[in-house]
């Protein structure tokens, strides 16, 4: 379990990215968040934010157009 | 504050010289300057000519379809432009202005103003020019607050310690 969910379904770039950002500063030092999208390009961009920010992107998954993405806080 | 502490002072550095006003031409400076804030980078947002609009109080921005071929409407099941002799009619950039906001809404695509939000929320430095706030006769007491005020120096001595320089 994610220390916590965001849901960004429906939002469109660059909200995803940003509310991640945002809700990040929540989760404790390696504590995990969960994003859920359907921004088809959020694919892309949560992984060049995490490669940017140094932040762990633990999983990336799809399902019937929810994309969901596990991140790690690290930085 | 904690994110310029994190970004310390090994951070990259953009800045985004400001110079069109419309709804559409408002997107890539604020969309570019906050998504870069949230990884990170250090962003200066220089305004001016037409750009200036965007850091009026109350945003009340258009959009127009008269001398833009590439606005291609969704329209009666296809993409059209409209031709220029429509688009000089009263009315048509309101209504053009009011479809375009209905989408941007419909497709969860943020507000300049939310954008704006963001940009202020996460310490992007933001310079008004003060030269096109005296050619244009703006007041300070309609602009935002949040913003400095300053000319081309101001700039130029961000831009030569920054990583990108962008002018839109």
């Amino acid at each position: 379990m994610a220390d916590i969910t965001l849901d960004a379904k429906g939002l469109n770039c660059p909200l995803p990215i940003l509310r991640a950002k945002k809700t990040l500063r929540d989760v404790p030092t390696g504590g995990t968040l969960e994003v859920l999208a359907t921004d088809p390009g959020s694919v892309a961009d949560f992984e060049a934010f995490c490669r940017t920010t140094g932040n762990q992107l633990v999983e990336t998954s799809a399902n019937s157009g929810v994309y969901r993405f596990l991140i790690k806080h690290v930085a | 504050m904690a994110d310029t502490q994190i970004a310390g002072d090994n951070a990259k550095t953009m800045s985004i010289i400001v110079t069109k006003g419309t709804l559409d031409w408002a997107y890539p400076p604020f969309i570019l300057a906050t998504t870069a804030a949230a990884m990170g980078v250090d962003v200066t947002m220089f305004f001016t000519f037409y750009g200036l609009t965007l850091l009026k109080k109350k945003l009340d921005l258009q959009i127009s379809p008269l001398g833009n071929p590439a606005m291609q409407m969704p329209m009666m099941g296809m993409h059209m432009s409209m031709p220029n002799v429509l688009a000089m009619l009263p009315g048509v950039g309101a209504g053009a202005t009011a479809m375009m906001k209905n989408m941007i809404k419909k497709k969860g695509v943020a507000s300049i103003e939310e954008l704006r939000e963001a940009a202020i929320e996460s310490d992007v430095k933001i310079i008004a020019c003060q030269m096109t706030m005296d050619l244009f006769e703006y007041k300070t007491e309609d602009m935002m607050d949040n913003l400095t005020l300053g000319g081309a120096a101001t700039y130029m001595e961000r831009a030569l310690k920054s990583n990108i320089n962008l002018y839109i």
